[in-house]
């Protein structure tokens, strides 16, 4: 069954875990003794409606707080689809949580509160599933039943969003729009009865619709090797196998193939999806391959295509979203992951910040805070295989690792 | 010959992990309960790294409470692939006075894995253990990592999680931490249920209907079979026709009525199930935040 991972986006008070719940409750997704303790919960808080967000909002000190803290995965599944979304919380850690939920997402819901409408929130929302080149968006103009379903709000504010969509980098994104009450459950799952004049698709609807196999844009085959398998059995005596994960295009068997950083020439002469010998391997399997000739590999070395090399380069300039308290400055160092690939590299020069309000960009900037977005140029000690991330989703971005605290301190996206 | 063109995007990615953990730790263990879900992780691993076994041992932290047919399941599967199994007893830490057992009617032992668990992963220096837990299971799960970094008292600090992007697996720890990690974190219970079918796992006899003799209690049906199960007098045993959902501890793990003999019949239940599979689990009844607490202290 096809797998969608949908990223949300909303500010404090949207009613992200509300429509949330409210998905998980109209697609009877929702088990009884979680919807008993629900609506227990609901009854201790003091409210007349059951309050979904109980469903999502999973520690303590979110339940405390109303407010959603860490980016919480929820399930739920349709007839068509298995539906993966990461509910990421609009509050302090915004930028970071948005960027790490929307990191493995296909689709997005950005939400809109109907009496607020387009705000600077939603500005940042739009600029960061643009950013990370999400295809298909989807935009909940929420709360209609507070603005008494009215047509002309929901013109308003989409005309407003369109104002915004004219700015965007990414231009091939599918942006649609939804009018809808998730406290009330109008046009999540069901249509509304309240809104007749909307004609369009409900927001289930929508994600239903959403062809996942199109998602990613292709671009050349890369295969990253993980991990070398060398059994020493003696049926498989003088066997070296390369495992890894085949991101963009199909590799098969025959393929002429170079294997970076080497630049050894080879051919494909097996491939081994789990126990079987399969003829192509295609895009985000995870196989095993051999090669005709004895080449010596080792993990974070890279097997692509004679014809099609990603750049080969001991430094790149990238769109940094950072994540630490601890501030990124020029030349502080850091470990790169790019795929498997660990390399040290130092900040060279930090560009152009974009402004918190996503207006514009600041040029001189010496140090990047938690939540800040820029351009860094950055040296590596040892090259790497990339490609940009508009041509490559996975080869063209990374993480940035603080070599002292461990922590993943930031992701890029490869200009 | 066949291509890869019917790609399961859960399996790629749980085997991905384990190939991402065998590669980026120096002694990783896989935690065996002999439940579904480990059973799951034992064939991922196989496929993983297939035509070489598996290159880490499995760990059973045995609380003494097993169901006998999963001990019986769990030494044929170590012994028919080859696999290393080492075993760790609640009841050594329970003798040395490291931990004093529950009493009363909702006894388990289910919390006193956790000090075993711990001095295991000391004992071993394992640096990271991978277990079958699903964020799909319960909410405190639902925010945890793939790669989840505890601390050398085995503590999660569940408000201070690095993120996780892309499928960039940062596994760099300090010495002392360990990861747990969890490669069917993105499945459903369905999912798993689905890929023992698809796959024809073998599973243990419980989770399939048998007659048993049973008694109620809080609207759940417990095991009068086995003597851990605490069981007041005026509670009634009576014969009938279960299966258990979840393989935990038996004093805390709960069967539900079923007819469901084979794996087609189980996944047609589940499919039409209204319970959650946890609902069946006294442990996480205890309080809202049952799961969340014990995971602070260090509970797999």
């Amino acid at each position: 069954m096809e797998v969608l991972k949908i990223a949300t986006a909303g500010s404090v008070d949207d009613g992200k875990s509300t429509l949330i719940g409210r998905l998980l409750y109209d697609t009877k997704s929702l088990t009884t003794d979680k919807l008993e303790a629900i609506e227990k919960k609901s009854k201790q808080l003091g409210y007349d409606y059951l309050d979904f967000s109980l469903a999502t909002d999973g520690l303590v000190a979110e339940r405390e707080q109303g407010i959603t803290i860490d980016v919480a995965h929820i399930y739920f599944s349709t007839a068509n689809k298995s539906y993966i979304i990461a509910d990421t919380p609009g509050h302090v850690e915004y930028t970071r949580n948005m960027v790490t939920g929307a990191s493995t997402s296909q689709a997005a819901i950005i939400l809109i509160d109907a009496r607020k409408g387009v705000i600077e929130q939603t500005n940042r929302h739009f600029f960061i599933n643009n950013l990370l080149r999400i295809k298909t968006v989807i935009v909940a103009i929420n709360k209609m039943d507070l603005v008494a379903f009215s047509e002309e709000r929901y013109n308003t504010i989409k005309s407003d969003f369109e104002t915004l969509m004219g700015k965007r980098d990414y231009q091939d994104q599918k942006i649609s729009f939804v009018p809808v009450s998730a406290l009330k459950g109008d046009n999540v799952v069901n249509k509304s009865e309240k809104m007749p004049w909307y004609t369009g698709k409900t927001l289930l609807e929508n994600l239903e619709s959403i062809a996942v196999q199109d998602i990613y844009n292709v671009g050349a085959p890369r295969f990253p090797v993980q991990y070398v398998i060398r059994p020493k059995t003696e049926d498989f005596h003088d066997f070296r196998g390369y495992a890894g994960k085949v991101y963009g295009g199909e590799l098969s068997v025959g393929d002429e193939v170079v294997v970076l950083p080497s630049q050894t020439k080879s051919k494909i002469k097996a491939i081994y999806f789990h126990d079987e010998n399969v003829e192509t391997a295609s895009r985000r399997s995870s196989v095993l391959i051999t090669l005709e000739d004895d080449v010596n590999i080792s993990r974070g070395d890279m097997i692509v295509k004679a014809n099609d090399l990603p750049t080969i380069d001991k430094q790149f300039t990238a769109i940094i979203s950072w994540m630490d308290d601890q501030k990124l400055t020029a030349s502080s160092r850091y470990i790169v992951q790019h795929g498997v690939n660990k390399v040290l590299a130092k900040v060279a020069c930090i560009h152009n910040k974009i402004n918190p309000d996503y207006s514009g960009t600041e040029d001189t900037v010496d140090a990047l805070g938690m939540n800040d977005i820029a351009t860094v140029s950055f040296k590596l000690n040892k090259p790497i295989f990339y490609d940009a991330f508009k041509n490559h989703r996975t080869n063209g971005s990374f993480i940035l690792i603080d070599s002292q605290s461990n922590n993943t301190v930031g992701a890029g996206f490869i200009q | 010959m066949k291509n890869t063109s019917q790609v399961n995007p859960l399996e790629n990615e749980a085997i991905y992990i384990f190939r991402e953990v065998a590669a980026q730790f120096e002694k990783p263990v896989l935690l065996f309960s002999g439940g579904k879900d480990s059973i799951t992780l034992v064939r991922l691993a196989q496929k993983a790294f297939y035509p070489a076994k598996i290159p880490f041992p499995l760990m059973h932290i045995d609380t003494g409470h097993n169901f006998p047919e999963t001990i019986a399941f769990r030494d044929r599967l170590v012994n028919e692939l080859g696999l290393e199994l080492i075993v760790r007893h609640v009841q050594d830490a329970i003798d040395e006075g490291k931990v004093r057992e529950e009493s009363g009617k909702y006894a388990s032992r289910n919390v006193l894995q956790t000090t075993t668990l711990l001095d295991a992963i000391e004992e071993f220096k394992f640096d990271a253990c991978i277990g079958g837990a699903r964020r799909d299971e319960e909410k405190a799960r639902a925010k945890e990592r793939i790669f989840s970094v505890r601390d050398d008292f085995g503590q999660w600090d569940e408000k201070n999680q690095r993120p996780e992007l892309f499928d960039m697996l940062n596994g760099n720890i300090e010495l002392g931490q360990n990861v747990r990690v969890f490669p069917i974190s993105n499945w459903t219970e369905l999912d798993v249920w689905s890929y023992i079918q698809r796959e024809q796992i073998e599973i243990p006899s419980i989770y399939f209907a048998h007659t048993r003799a049973t008694f109620l209690r809080d609207g759940l049906i417990w095991s009068a079979e086995d003597a851990v199960v605490y069981r007041e007098e005026d509670e009634v045993v009576e014969e009938r026709l279960v299966r258990f959902r979840t393989v935990g501890d038996m004093s805390c793990t709960a069967a539900v009525l079923s007819g469901a003999t084979t794996i087609s019949k189980v996944v047609e239940e589940i499919r039409a199930s209204s319970i959650s599979e946890r609902g069946a689990r006294i442990d996480d009844k205890r309080s809202e935040a049952a799961m969340e607490k014990r995971k602070q202290q260090g509970y797999f």
